[in-house]
This record gives structure tokens, C-alpha cells and sequence, in this order.
């Protein structure tokens, strides 16, 4: 595997940073959960980055194989990803009842909706 | 032999019971076995709290690995006195739930609530027992997950908006504490939190110049992605924004138990990963970490207290205290010593019996009235008044009158600040105890002071007090407070004893 340097690092940085936009400036709830996905995902790929050892390959063992990469970020962010598809399926569901409680998924609509009441 | 695996049995317990409570599905037995699990939970934990108030530190290997391999969970007495206060809400909030549960959760979803509930409770747990910082990061996420789906289940609609903000700013921050322990990880190899605190301070060559792992841009990005994430959790102002909605619109019991358990656990991992994980040398002369929380304490205690007073929705002014009584923890834990991390421990506890009794009083208010409006309680003093009393304890200890829980933590408080000399930061503290008269004194005088408004031609609705199984809980609670506001010598003790371990004097 070629040397990449920082690149990977620099993919995480900037995945994160539109991803934690997203969240802030998008109304739309669906595509505050999506932003919410990219800003996670750019944490799973920092982990799987660091643990990748130079010349490494993939840890199993097999013939040949002398160098392995570390397989515990690997495993931390197999939990991180359930982590975030029970958060992605959570946030769905609230925003499935709240298009029928409200009958729209727009922040600013909602928050006028909510000031009359 | 079972007594060997007490502090794994403290999670297992509620872990396994949750899916239980689905099988079960029958609407009383559910009832029944939450609450035994609550009160097994509970028991679990003052034999726990014994032993370490006795034996010290108590170790437990999940699975028998030794420990740089397998996940390790330690009980010193700082998070054994966490487990107690978590443990013992959730004994007492239990019993009170079926009738609130009934009036405000649909029939068919009870059972789902009370698996959901005893989930946040293992989430809870697990937060404080583990040693094992990735760990921590998990039970984080199915407490928050499960609360989120608690607060959802609240009446109004208002409840799932609610919800949905907690969802992405809960996830932003435990995604920052994600990050910080990846960055960690990187430059120690470990998640052990003795372990890490240990390789944080060891000697490294970078670009042939030796310095300390945490003299590493690397750490100090860890530092402060924890720092955020975890005050994001712990609603420290100016992150505090999901906390008054979720608290005002989720079901009173939900609010009761998170409102005094949830924050609280995050400031024990904001306690632990500042002074077990850093160490005090590296957050408070390095980082100054005390130069930026001191001011956004206070600024948050006269704000919050401040947007209290002009709340016209009892649990929503309730939930801002609340953010003001986080200032005051915070605060504490500003001045680095050990007079002001015992006042923020005391207070920790002391907060959540008064807050969880005031929000268990707003149940019962929520039951027989079907609002917390303040407009609606007028006169409610003679209509509820054994429920209005209870909240009137809860108040007085908001305010921190003499007699009660709340007077030690700010005595504590007041302490560790003139301890330093701050004494502008002892007034200002005193001074803002005034802005709590304020807001308590608003609802006692709309309740004892204002006749209620007769409808039009008819007779005055006749309310009910709350029943005993309401009652009992919250009185139970707010006696508590008050029993401790004399007999100091208990929580005062473990926490002199946690603040001595955390700043490393001592024993």
C-alpha cells in the first residue's frame, strides 16, 4: 500500500467539517440527520487511518503475512458504526412522527407551528 | 461467590431486564419487575458503596482478561457514590411511575417505556462503573439513545421536536468525545483510563525534540474535543440549548430521573477525564481549563437563573434551574482544590434529590391538574397541599435556606471560593442565590397567595391530592434532602473522600 501522508487525515477534516455545516445551517430535518451521517462517518474513517501500520496488511493470519495493522480500531468503530445506525434510525423514526404530528419536516415552519400553539 | 461480581451484576441487571419487560409486556407485572429491579439495583449499590467506603478501590476484569487487554471496571469512592445517587433515584422514581406512566404513556407502549427506562439505567451505570474509556463512550450512547426515546413518549407534540434536538446535539457531542479518544488512542495505544494517564506523561522524541505525550498538539486536540463533548452532555452553559425543552415536555418521570441522574453522570466523566485521565497538572496549569470555566459558570448560573424567573411553565422553570445548578457544580470544580470539588460532589448529590423531588412534586401537579402552567395553579396550595408543601421543601433548597442539603453545597462553595480569596466570586455566588428566591417565591405565591379563577357560572373543579404511591416517593426524596442538610457527616464524608482521590492527596 502506497504511503499516502496526511491525506487520509485531510479527507476526515474535510468530510467533518461539511458534515458538522450540514447539521448547524440545514433546515430540513432529513438533511440535518444526513449531515449528522457525514460528520460521523469521517470519525470512523480517522480510526480506521491511524490504524493502518506501514507496509501492514490486513490482520489474519495467513502465509507470508509479517506485518498486520492494528485490528482495534477496527473493532472500536465496528461498535461505532451500530452506534450510529441505531442513531440514524432513531432520528428517522422522530422525524417520521414529527412530519405527522406537524405535518412538515422545515425547522422554521415547525418552530412557527409550535409559537402558535 | 456472587458477591464477587457485584459491580458487573450492577449493569447485567438492568441490561437483561429490559428485553424482560418486552417479554413480559403484561401491563402490571412490567410495573412490578421494574420495580424490583430498581430496588435490587439500588441494594446492589449500597453493598458496593460499603465495601469501598471500607476496602478501597474495588477491581473488576470483565471476562477474567488481564487488564491491558480486557475492559476493566474500577469503583473508587467517587464513582461509588455516583452509582448510589443513580441507583437510588431510580428505586424511588420506579414506584412513582404507574400512575403518571398510565396518564401521560398510550396503554399499548408502557411496556416499551419501562424497557426504554431500564435501558438509560444501564447506560447510566455502566458510565460510572467502567474504567475503560471507549466503554464509557458506548454506555454514553444508549443512555442518551434510550432517553431520547423516553423524552419522545412525552403528551404533546412539542415532546418530539424535543426529542429530535437532544438526538443531534447529544450525537455531536459524544461524536467530539469520540473523536478526543480517538486522538488519544493514537498517541497512547491504550483506552484504560490508569493506563492512559499514566502514558500521557511520558517522555517521547518528536521530529528529534523530546517532550511529554500531552505536550502534543495531538493530546491537546483530545482535550479539547472531550472537554466540548462532554459539556455538550452535561448542558454547561452556553451548550445547555436541548436541556429545557426536553426537560418541559417529557413525561414527568422521565424528567424526575433525567433530570437527576443524567446530568450528573456527565459530570462525574467530565470529573474523571479532567482529573484521572489529564491529571490536574496537565488541564488546570496547562490548559488553564479554570480560566474558561470559572466565567462560563457564573455567567451561566445568573443567566439561567435569570431566564427562571420569567418562565411561565413550572417544569421549563424548573429546567433552567437546572442549568444554573450545573453552574454551580462547575464552579466548584474551578477552583482546584479540595474544599471546591467537595462542594461540586455535594451538590451533585444534594441537586439531585432536590431536583428530583421538585419534578416528582410536578407529576403529581401534572396528574390531578393535567397542566404546569403557572396561571392554572393558583390557590393549588389549599387544593394539593401536602404535593404544594413538597415543593415548597424542594425550593428552600434550591435557595439553599439553612437546615437543608442545598445550604451545605453552597457552605462548601462559599468556602472553597474565600479559601482562595475570591471574594468576589463568594458574593457573586451568595448574590445569586437571591435570583432562586425570586423564581421559587413565584410559584409559592401563585399557589398560596392567588385564589383560583371559578369558571364561568360553575363550581370550582374538587382535585384530589396525588395518591400515596406518588406521594410517598417524593416525600421520601425531599425528607432525604432534608435529613442530609443536618447530618452532613454522610455525603460530605465520601465527598471530602472522592475530592482528596481526585486532586491525589490523601488517601
Amino acid at each position: 500500500m502506497p504511503n499516502l501522508g496526511l491525506f487520509n487525515y485531510w479527507v476526515v477534516i474535510v468530510l467533518m467539517m461539511t458534515g458538522f455545516y450540514t447539521v448547524i445551517a440545514r433546515g430540513n430535518l432529513i438533511k440535518k440527520l444526513i449531515g449528522l451521517n457525514v460528520f460521523q462517518v469521517s470519525v470512523f474513517m480517522l480510526y480506521i487511518s491511524m490504524a493502518n501500520v506501514k507496509g501492514g496488511t490486513a490482520p489474519i493470519i495467513f502465509e507470508g503475512a509479517k506485518i498486520y495493522s492494528n485490528p482495534l480500531p477496527h473493532v472500536l468503530i465496528l461498535t461505532a458504526i451500530v452506534v450510529g445506525v441505531s442513531t440514524t434510525s432513531l432520528g428517522l423514526a422522530l422525524v417520521v412522527r414529527i412530519k405527522e404530528a406537524f405535518g412538515t419536516i422545515e425547522e422554521d415552519d415547525i418552530r412557527r407551528l409550535e409559537e402558535e400553539a | 461467590m456472587i458477591a464477587d461480581h457485584l459491580l458487573i451484576l450492577q449493569v447485567i441487571v438492568p441490561l437483561l431486564a429490559a428485553p424482560l419487560c418486552v417479554v413480559l409486556r403484561h401491563r402490571m407485572l412490567v410495573r412490578l419487575f421494574a420495580v424490583l429491579v430498581g430496588w435490587v439495583v439500588f441494594a446492589i449499590a449500597i453493598m458496593l458503596l460499603t465495601r469501598v467506603l471500607n476496602a478501597g478501590t474495588v477491581d473488576y476484569n470483565l471476562g477474567n482478561w488481564a487488564v491491558p487487554w480486557g475492559i476493566e471496571c474500577r469503583l473508587d469512592s467517587l464513582n461509588a457514590f455516583v452509582l448510589l445517587i443513580v441507583s437510588g433515584i431510580a428505586a424511588v422514581v420506579l414506584p412513582f411511575a404507574p400512575h403518571t406512566v398510565k396518564d401521560e404513556v398510550s396503554g399499548d407502549k408502557q411496556y416499551l417505556f419501562f424497557a426504554a427506562f431500564l435501558l438509560c439505567l444501564t447506560g447510566l451505570l455502566g458510565i460510572t462503573i467502567t474504567w475503560d474509556i471507549f466503554n464509557m463512550f458506548v454506555f454514553l450512547e444508549i443512555s442518551s439513545l434510550s432517553a431520547c426515546a423516553l423524552i419522545s413518549m412525552g403528551r404533546s407534540r412539542r415532546a418530539l421536536t424535543a426529542a429530535y434536538q437532544y438526538l443531534v446535539m447529544g450525537t455531536i457531542g459524544s461524536t467530539f468525545i469520540l473523536i478526543g479518544i480517538g486522538l488519544m488512542y493514537m498517541m497512547t495505544g491504550t483506552l484504560n483510563i490508569s493506563d492512559l494517564n499514566d502514558r500521557l506523561q511520558r517522555l517521547i522524541i518528536v521530529n528529534q525534540v523530546p517532550m511529554f505525550v500531552n505536550q502534543t498538539r495531538t493530546v491537546i486536540a483530545a482535550f479539547a474535543f472531550l472537554t466540548v463533548g462532554i459539556s455538550i452532555k452535561l448542558a454547561l452553559f452556553p451548550l445547555h440549548a436541548w436541556l429545557p425543552n426536553a426537560y418541559t415536555f417529557a413525561p414527568s418521570m422521565v424528567t424526575a430521573f433525567l433530570a437527576s441522574t443524567a446530568t450528573k453522570v456527565s459530570f462525574y466523566v467530565l470529573l474523571r477525564v479532567i482529573f484521572t485521565v489529564f491529571g490536574v497538572t496537565f488541564a488546570f496549569q496547562s490548559m488553564q481549563l479554570n480560566t474558561w470555566l470559572m466565567p462560563l459558570a457564573l455567567v451561566g448560573i445568573y443567566i439561567a437563573s435569570t431566564v427562571a424567573i420569567y418562565q411561565n411553565n413550572v417544569k421549563r422553570l424548573l429546567a433552567y434551574s437546572s442549568v444554573a445548578q450545573i453552574g454551580y457544580m462547575v464552579l466548584g470544580l474551578s477552583f482546584v482544590s479540595v474544599t471546591g470539588l467537595t462542594s461540586s460532589i455535594v451538590h451533585l448529590f444534594n441537586h439531585a434529590l432536590m431536583k428530583g423531588g421538585l419534578f416528582l412534586a410536578m407529576g403529581c401537579i401534572m396528574l390531578r391538574l393535567g397542566s404546569v402552567q403557572l396561571q392554572d395553579m393558583k390557590g393549588l396550595g389549599r387544593r394539593m397541599p401536602l404535593t404544594m408543601a413538597a415543593f415548597v421543601v424542594g425550593g428552600l433548597n434550591l435557595i439553599g435556606v439553612p437546615m437543608t442539603a442545598g445550604f451545605i453545597s453552597k457552605w462548601y462553595l462559599i468556602l472553597a471560593a474565600l479559601e482562595q480569596g475570591l471574594w468576589l466570586v463568594a458574593v457573586l455566588s451568595l448574590f445569586s442565590s437571591l435570583l432562586a428566591v425570586v423564581y421559587v417565591w413565584r410559584v409559592v405565591e401563585v399557589a398560596y397567595f392567588q385564589e383560583p379563577e371559578r369558571p364561568a357560572g360553575g363550581e370550582l373543579r374538587r382535585l384530589n391530592e396525588a395518591p400515596v404511591s406518588m406521594l410517598l416517593p417524593t416525600w421520601m426524596i425531599l425528607g432525604a434532602s432534608l435529613v442530609f442538610g443536618v447530618y452532613t457527616e454522610f455525603p460530605v464524608g465520601v465527598a471530602r473522600r472522592a475530592a482528596e482521590m481526585l486532586m491525589g492527596v490523601g488517601s
